[in-house]
């Protein structure tokens, strides 16, 4: 049973992530990426580690893909012609990414794999895999804790400082300057005759 | 059959390597390449996963949330690079960035 969700879970990831890179709309390689996620998401969940696996929905569906999904629909861009050359580089890329998997393969053919593996224990010693978590997170890796609170700042502030730009002649509200408006500064008092104009 | 970490190196394998073929074959549209950058490390994460739950040892777990910290930085601060190159330019073909060389 859990084989076959298994099955069915990785099939969806890899045809997903092939539609990413293939789809002639980058609207949908979002959408794809959405789906990739998901679903490796589900992945996860089925070997216990249900923790990271909504971190998975929540940062990368709920923050990166929203991200992409503004920047792709907010630049004005024909996609079309960016999309020429795909079939002349198709070759080159097919050709390397082969090796790569070819490499990868005669690593894991090399490699011993095994320990623990028909026993896996997502949860050493705690009710459920967060608490588990949270009692190495926030103890013996508190510094790696503390270190991914600073890139998170830094990549904000870096974010912060490409994107922010100060147009002149742009008319703001001045709350200060309208809060501190004295009486005298807005009213005039004039006697006018009757009659008369001033 | 039982499930095995095999069974996740492989799709994670597979995974990176369609990531890095998205990189050679949408060599213009860097939208594209910055989502085979996550697929990436995507890949990376399931691997980190699925070795730490198969070894029971919840390092790997931590080290999962780390590279999702990176992943979620990188794009804010790549997109962010994007949205600027965008507003200089008016386009944003990377094949001829090379222009931005000083």
């Amino acid at each position: 049973m859990q084989l076959i969700a298994f099955y069915i879970l990785s099939t969806v990831v890899v045809l997903s992530a092939l539609f990413v890179i293939a789809a002639r709309n980058p609207v949908h390689s979002v959408l794809w990426l959405i789906c990739a996620f998901f679903t490796s998401a589900g992945l996860l969940v089925l070997i216990g580690a249900e923790f990271l696996a909504m971190l998975l929905v929540v940062v990368y569906v709920g923050a990166v893909a929203v991200l992409f999904l503004f920047v792709v629909m907010m630049l004005d861009v024909d996609f079309v012609e960016l999309k020429q050359g795909f079939l002349n580089y198709l070759p080159a890329g097919v050709l390397v990414a082969l090796a790569l998997l070819a490499e990868i393969g005669v690593v894991a053919a090399a490699a011993t794999i095994g320990g623990g593996a028909d026993s896996f224990d997502p949860k050493p010693g705690a009710a459920t895999n967060a608490e588990a978590l949270a009692s190495v997170l926030y103890t013996d890796n508190m510094l790696l804790f503390q270190l991914a609170g600073i890139v998170l700042l830094i990549a904000m502030m870096g974010a912060i400082v490409l994107t922010l730009r100060t147009r002149p002649n742009v008319r703001r509200q001045n709350v200060a300057q309208q809060t501190g408006r004295k009486r005298k500064d807005a009213v005039e008092m004039k006697d006018v005759k009757p009659g008369q104009g001033i | 059959m039982e499930l095995t970490v095999g069974h996740y190196l492989a799709v994670s394998a597979a995974l990176f390597t369609i990531g890095v073929l998205g990189i050679f074959v949408n060599r213009k549209n860097i939208i594209v390449i910055l989502m085979a950058i996550e697929l990436i490390l995507l890949s990376v994460n399931i691997n980190l996963v699925a070795f730490s739950v198969f070894n029971g040892d919840l390092t790997g777990q931590v080290f999962a949330m780390l590279v999702l910290t990176v992943a979620a930085a990188e794009a804010a601060v790549g997109l962010a690079i994007l949205v600027v190159y965008f507003r200089n330019r008016g386009e944003i073909a990377v094949e001829d960035v090379s222009v931005l060389r000083g």
